[in-house]
């Protein structure tokens, strides 16, 4: 094991910003990091042993004890959820005899939940030891079961297990055409740096990940630092329940992508760029190193690119199952080696990112795009969308439509026709902009997609008259409360009592104050926490409160005051101990006079 | 030509790299705060700072004084908010204050006292946490932190030693101690180190002193926080 472990510590060149390529590997071989592993990378990374064991029990992905030779992880999104997966999730349980969140006695096999896989359009989806799982039933159920009990390795399980389609309906603007390798940075080289940067800042391109902000002007500030050491950084997270069209471009469209980076590198005076990949998209990651190996071999990576005199390579770095790490600072810090804990800002990543280096963090739609810009120029993406919202928008659409997969459309397209073209009916509602976005009601269906009324980063999900308005905020609203990093007071404490607060009142022990309290909570976990998840993580209870105050009235009690307990239930210990059952020894939840 | 900002309508000058906390020490105004400490690299996580600068709200510990901002420190909002914050302190973990030997000197409690705070507000988490009494010298009960991070960065900032760090993740962060049992015992605290001083609650407690001033007798007891803190961190610019 020690010569294992040194030989992965080899590879990664002993360096503490790897440490978490270095714990997926070891994770991978051994199941767990132990204490001794622990040991003998705190001597030979020479960091303390605490920042390895904080990394361990900050991610997902990462594990002091064994998980089982074949680790299952079912995802927890409400897309699967809609497609059976509680019922799945218990089937599976009992075929492999083993207790949801633990390791079978045989440590063949450990089952668990995890945070929306990506797979919203082919769910029930899951992974197996990383590897992406989708459209699991019962039949596929049994099979998994079988291969599993007779230890059959994976790479003889059924490649259709693993098949993850692209599901493209709509092909728009950037998706009809894209760029052939190498052409957006020939287009670059031709019209000069100023030129590429105005026809981008021409373009109006806005970063695609959610925020919005500006994409030419993020370059331009991070050209103007003085420091020209200097970082451009993918932002392939994807962590937004309901959002897999990073998945898709990636898989498909990775050449125009990588090309995007190559082209900020060139504009921003980079040498070294990373591609963050969620370690859900692990089945993503042999395939684009070969693409990057094609770039190098045909010049447009590396050394002395296109013979223009630019150096820039990409490494692509895996995440380990942590929502947070889409946020630009913690992914930063975890790409350090570190928890994914946001940063102070300021100061902000284009002056002091990756290793306090002025950094360019975009999403990757927005690299997707800046390519064909380049080569096409500004004024034609302009002319799409509207005024405050350029060019396109992909979409991944999921849940109650006949077609969920990627679409893209201009901004301003009115939601209407979206539900058209996917072909949802009797929808009661829509998810925008996932879980941290907005949901939005049947009135509304005229509204559009722009920065300016509802923006999304792409999550889009459908819910059909069947739905229950309350299941779909429990499910976000545990989301947030697991994904909180849990830095600053206001989302870490506050995250955790929205979900005991509104688990409450949803199952039917709340009473008149408790809706209000419910609402003050919520603004105070909006206004006052750190980051983006925390300012978001109320936004799933504000929205449907604001919408459909009577679906949480209905779920009150009549009375005034009701504890957030099952009193008889909680007298159960003391009556065991007291070898007591009569009447005496229950208690009524009210008292019986009152009314 | 010196640079102001407006705290409570007040104008006050800064100095070209301050913080707003910082500034408003130096003009001898009190900010809540819990897991600021001027003589460590602001940390910014328990967000009881929290003021309105130009309309947003901004963590005063880490966020830059900068020409002409217009803060409000004290407002109806912001003082219910940070009571809050501080009763989710208290709900968080288990804080049995009369049986505490830092009753009277804890920060924490102080903070409570300074926002009026009568009870806790929120249901209780009945966190499952440690203590450990392994240390000579040291005592620390998990119960009582806060994640205030002051003894990580006392440990690494003036001791140059790392004995302390927050690992875990959202509810479940937890302190951990870098030593090869995680016992403190093994760990190169030293009752010497400022990390074994610097916590605001009664989790990190020195043993043998317990009780020397009676309760009643002790620091919050007779004075105010703002009063006690500006005392202690105000530096005159005469
Ligand atoms: C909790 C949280 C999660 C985020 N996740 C992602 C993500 O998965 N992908 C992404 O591109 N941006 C994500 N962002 C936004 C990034 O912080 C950042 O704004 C973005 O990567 C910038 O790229 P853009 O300008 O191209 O959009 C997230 C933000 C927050 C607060
Ligand atoms: S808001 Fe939540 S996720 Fe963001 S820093 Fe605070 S605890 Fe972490
Ligand atoms: S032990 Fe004390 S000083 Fe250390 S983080 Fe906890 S509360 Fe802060
Ligand atoms: S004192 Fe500023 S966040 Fe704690």
């Amino acid at each position: 094991m020690q010569a294992f472990i040194q030989s992965v510590i080899d590879k990664y060149e002993a360096s503490p910003v790897r440490l978490l390529p270095i714990l997926r590997d070891i994770q991978a071989e051994y199941q767990h990091i132990s204490g001794t592993t622990v040991e003998q990378l705190t001597t030979a990374l020479n960091i303390p042993r605490t920042q390895i064991i904080s990394v361990i029990e900050f991610y997902s992905f990462l594990h002091a004890t064994p998980t089982g030779q074949y680790d299952l992880l079912i995802s927890d999104s409400i897309t699967d959820h809609m497609l059976g997966k509680q019922d799945l999730m218990a089937y599976f349980a009992s075929q492999l005899k083993v207790t949801i969140g633990e390791t079978r006695a045989d440590g063949l096999v450990s089952l668990n939940n995890t945070s929306c896989s990506g797979m919203c359009d082919q769910g029930p989806a899951g992974l197996v030891n990383g590897h992406a799982l989708t459209r699991l039933d019962r039949p596929r159920i049994d099979a998994i079961v079988a291969l599993i009990n007779q230890q059959v390795p994976l790479t003889q399980w059924p490649t259709e297990f693993f098949t993850v389609d692209d599901n493209i309906y709509l092909a728009g603007l950037l998706l009809k055409n894209p760029v052939t390798p190498g052409e957006a940075l020939k287009a670059r080289y031709q019209k000069g740096l100023a030129e590429t940067l105005k026809e981008i800042e021409m373009s109006g391109l806005r970063g695609r990940g959610g925020a919005g902000f500006k994409t030419a002007l993020k370059w331009r500030f991070c050209s103007e630092e003085a420091e020209t050491e200097r970082y451009v950084v993918c932002n392939a997270d994807e962590g937004e329940p309901g959002t897999f069209k990073d998945r898709v471009l990636l898989n498909t469209y990775a050449h125009q992508v990588f090309e995007g980076m190559t082209l900020c590198a060139s504009i921003i005076g980079a040498e070294q760029g990373f591609l963050y990949l969620r370690g859900e998209y692990l089945h993503l990651y042999n395939k684009l190193q070969n693409i990057l190996l094609e770039r190098r071999e045909a010049g447009l990576l590396g050394h002395n690119i296109l013979a223009q005199g630019l150096n820039f390579d990409i490494e692509i770095r895996l995440g380990c199952g942590a929502y947070i790490c889409g946020e630009e600072s913690a992914l930063i810090e975890s790409l350090e080696g570190k928890r994914g804990i946001p940063r102070n800002r300021p100061p902000y990543p284009v002056s002091q990112g990756f290793l306090n280096k002025p950094t360019v963090v975009n999403n990757v739609e927005t690299f997707f795009a800046a390519s064909k810009i380049a080569v096409t120029g500004g004024q034609w993406f302009a002319s799409v969308g509207t005024e405050q919202s350029q060019g396109t928008k992909i979409l991944s659409i999921s849940g109650d439509c006949n077609k969920p997969g990627i679409y893209e459309y201009p901004f301003g397209t009115p939601i209407i026709q979206v539900l058209q073209d996917c072909g949802a009916a009797d929808v009661l509602g829509i998810q925008i902009g996932g879980p941290s976005g907005t949901f939005i009601g049947q009135d509304e269906f005229q509204r559009t997609l722009a920065f300016e009324d509802l923006a999304t980063g792409g999550s889009f999900i459908i819910f059909n008259q069947t739905r229950n308005i309350l299941d779909i905020v429990k499910n976000f609203t545990h989301f947030f409360a697991h994904e909180s990093c849990g830095f600053c007071t206001p989302c870490r404490v506050g995250t955790s009592l929205l979900k005991k607060q509104l688990d409450k009142i949803v199952d039917g022990y709340g009473s008149a104050g408790d809706v209000a309290a419910l609402e003050e909570l919520c603004q105070l976990v909006k206004n006052n926490s750190h980051c983006g998840l925390g300012q978001t993580a109320a936004n799933p209870i504000l929205s449907t409160l604001q919408r459909y105050p009577e679906n949480y009235a209905q779920q009150l009690k009549d009375i005034s005051y009701e504890p957030g307990f099952d009193l008889d239930a909680s007298l159960e210990t003391a009556r065991r101990l007291a070898k007591r059952n009569d009447a005496g020894a229950h208690l009524a939840q009210v008292e019986d006079n009152q009314v | 030509m010196s640079q102001t900002i407006t705290i409570d309508g007040q104008e006050i000058p800064y100095e070209e790299g301050q913080t707003i906390m910082d500034a408003a020490i130096a003009a001898n105004i009190y900010i809540p705060h819990l897991c600021h400490n001027p003589e460590y690299e602001p940390h910014g996580s328990c967000k009881l700072c929290t003021v309105k600068v130009n309309g947003r709200n901004c963590s005063a510990c880490t966020f830059p004084a900068m020409q002409g901002q217009d803060i409000i420190n004290h407002s109806d909002d912001l003082e219910h908010d940070r009571k809050r914050i501080t009763q989710m302190l208290f709900v968080e973990g288990n804080h049995f204050c009369p049986a505490c030997e830092k009753t009277g000197n804890c920060q924490l409690q102080g903070i409570a006292y300074y926002l009026d705070m009568h009870d806790n507000h929120f249901p209780h988490f009945f966190a499952n946490r440690e203590m450990d009494a392994s240390h000579p010298d040291i005592l620390i009960d998990h119960n009582r932190c806060i994640f205030c991070n002051l003894c990580v960065r006392a440990s690494q900032e003036k001791d140059h030693k790392n004995v302390f760090a927050i690992s875990g993740r959202g509810i479940n962060k937890c302190l951990i101690i870098n030593s090869k049992s995680g016992k403190l015992k093994d760990s190169e605290l030293d009752i010497n180190d400022c990390a074994a001083h610097i916590c605001p609650t009664g989790a990190i407690l020195i043993k043998r002193t317990g009780y020397q001033v009676p309760i009643g007798q002790r620091t919050y007891d007779q004075h105010k926080i703002d009063e006690i803190s500006l005392a202690k961190e105000h530096k005159h610019h005469d």
